[in-house]
């Protein structure tokens, strides 16, 4: 099982988009225990660049707010990157506003790991915001561990929505 | 950013009847030391509330380690020497006989109780003790400590208690958390703390008087201390980010935690008079999970600095760091002994996790459990059990299993989640 996610895992750390390269847990890239591909999509959107003019809480309304990850990993998946510029572009252009970053685990690993790992995924989700121009005084990250589940269920389909940062304005 | 503040109620020591924990062994030794508990005589008028030589028996059950004769097996109740003819019981096959008596002059109870080694026509051991109506099930779990550590060797730790955190979804966003305490059996549910925000780790200071925890009550983590006396508490650490799990030093005067006010999660000691933070840990990795040595000297630690977590000591007067776990990719929150010998711990081994116990002077690993999703456990401070939090369908379960692996029984609950025990010390 493992060596057939290294394949998998090796090509996610290659094609993922690295924010800020300074993860701590990368070199568990090609050894992930159990690491799945069946986390739900993160439903992105093209952000349109033509009203050069500041962005508006409309604009940012359809954009994805959860953001998921793969199993003991913190790094921001590909698919997420897209609307993520675009809360970027928002917060960029309304420095007086504010987003809270909700870090999650999923139900496996002790509870207090599980709050260190929502913090970093929560963090990787951050570097993403600032070097797309947001103040880091305009984020604030709460981790709850594996605290507060979207799904109860001990499958992996229940986890992978479980290992997520939820974006909150 | 605007948050609801959460109603946050505080329920001290409000004694509610509900969803008591039981006790159900699943697996006992091999060759259980058969023991008769007689029932006591009571030579009062007015009935008494609790059957304590019922509570001595359940006790020395649940231990794993005896076997204990029915009652309706019993031909005769002696309640003292004068009335126990050793060959009748020796014939039924007990190996030893508790006998008691409990008396009522001037509003005050006494309860008298022996020990008698039915082979060899012996006392063991006999004791007055006084009470009152409101005590008895204290006075019975006394006994059994007695009578425990008289016929193994090893203190009983059945007057102790235990804390334990229950989650309960009531809609689909509306969650209630409730941190419990009950005696080591599961008797006397009190709720200490409600919250609509999750409770996190739970830890008892080492003479049994205060709790720190983790509540989530601010919308953020913060640790909190809470004295059980009265009721009473404080919130003694909340820096932007983690602020998580409290472990009491020997000592009282200490609180170890993990902060990530610097960006990263790392191990800090705060001196809880002169309100002073010491950062222990220095690494890009995450250190988490500290918990002491008996000697207040090291702290353990669980590290993903080697790439995957592991377990870790730090001695405190030199900061040197010493990796105690090298089977398996996962192994997290160690607990030590109080001999400081075993270390008990959350092991991964094929996707699950399992509570192992490591033999810190052979490197020897045990896994203790196959359940499914074992975590948070907690030793008894006499070394005998470690209570942990495992799964059963959807539902979290207390479950328990001696160190040596031999003895296991579960605590299940009709009350929602049940997890993250940790058993107080010796009161």
């Amino acid at each position: 099982m493992r060596a057939m996610n290294i394949g998998k895992a090796t090509a996610l750390a290659l094609t993922v988009v690295w924010a800020a390269g300074c993860s701590t847990t990368n070199t568990t890239d090609t050894d992930t225990m159990g690491s799945d591909t069946t986390a739900p999509a993160t439903t992105t959107q093209a952000v349109s660049d033509s009203s050069m003019s500041g962005t508006t809480m409309a604009d940012v309304k359809n954009l994805a707010t959860v953001f998921y990850f793969d199993f003991d990993q913190t790094q921001v998946k590909p698919e997420a990157v897209a609307a993520l510029r675009g809360h970027a572009k928002y917060l960029a252009d309304n420095p007086s506003a504010s987003v809270v970053l909700e870090g999650h685990a999923d139900e496996r690993g002790t509870r207090e790991y599980n709050m260190a790992l929502g913090e970093r995924r929560a963090q990787a989700i951050a570097r993403v915001l600032t070097v797309n121009g947001v103040s880091s005084s305009q984020i604030e990250l709460v981790s709850f561990g594996e605290e507060k589940p979207v799904v109860m269920g001990h499958n992996e389909s229940s986890w992978a929505q479980n290992r997520r940062v939820e974006l909150k304005y | 950013m605007q948050r609801t503040l959460c109603f946050l109620f505080l329920f001290f020591f409000s004694v509610l009847a509900r969803a008591e924990l039981t006790v159900e062994i699943t697996q006992g030794v091999d060759e259980p030391t058969p023991v008769a508990v007689v029932p006591f005589s009571w030579s009062g008028v007015q009935a008494l509330p609790e059957d304590v030589a019922k509570v001595v028996g359940d006790d020395l059950y649940r231990s794993g380690m005896f076997k204990i004769m029915p009652r309706e097996n019993m031909l005769s109740f002696p309640s003292d020497r004068s009335s126990l003819y050793f060959r009748d019981w020796r014939i039924s096959g007990s190996d030893f006989i508790v006998i008691g008596r409990i008396s009522e002059a001037e509003g005050q109870l006494t309860v008298a109780f022996e020990l008698y080694d039915i082979l060899k026509e012996e006392r063991i051991l006999g004791e007055e003790i006084k009470a009152n109506r409101t005590n008895l099930r204290a006075v019975g779990h006394y006994i059994s400590d007695k009578v425990f550590e008289a016929l193994t060797g090893v203190r009983g730790a059945f007057s102790t208690r235990i804390v334990y955190v229950t989650a309960k979804q009531l809609a689909p966003s509306k969650h209630r958390y409730r941190l419990m305490l009950a005696d080591s059996d599961g008797h006397n549910p009190r709720t200490i703390l409600e919250s609509k925000e999750p409770i996190m780790s739970p830890a008892w200071s080492r003479d049994g008087s205060k709790l720190a925890y983790v509540s989530f009550e601010s919308g953020r983590p913060a640790v909190y201390i809470q004295y059980l006396a009265t009721g009473k508490r404080e919130k003694v650490q909340s820096f932007r980010g983690l602020n998580g799990a409290p472990s009491w030093s020997p000592d009282g005067r200490q609180l170890a935690l993990v902060l990530s006010k610097d960006g990263n999660p790392e191990i800090y000691v705060l001196d809880l008079q002169q309100r002073r933070l010491t950062r222990i840990t220095h690494h890009f990795g995450i250190d988490t999970e500290p918990s002491w040595s008996p000697d207040g000297q090291s702290l353990i630690f669980t590290s993903d600095r080697g790439g995957q977590p592991q377990i870790y000591s730090i001695y405190l007067p030199t900061r040197d760091v010493t990796r105690l776990t090298f089977e398996g990719q996962y192994n997290a929150r160690g607990r030590l002994t109080q001999d400081g010998r075993f270390l008990a711990m959350v092991h991964q081994s094929n996707g699950s996790f399992h509570i192992a116990v490591q033999d810190l002077r052979t490197g020897r690993v045990d896994l203790l459990t196959e359940t499914f999703m074992d975590e948070s456990p907690t030793i008894a401070p006499n070394g005998s059990i470690i209570l942990y939090a495992t799964q059963e369908g959807v539902r979290g379960v207390l479950s328990a299993v001696s160190l040596d692996g031999r003895v296991k029984f579960r605590l299940p609950s009709s009350d929602g989640d049940v997890r993250e025990p940790a058993w107080s010390p010796f009161q």
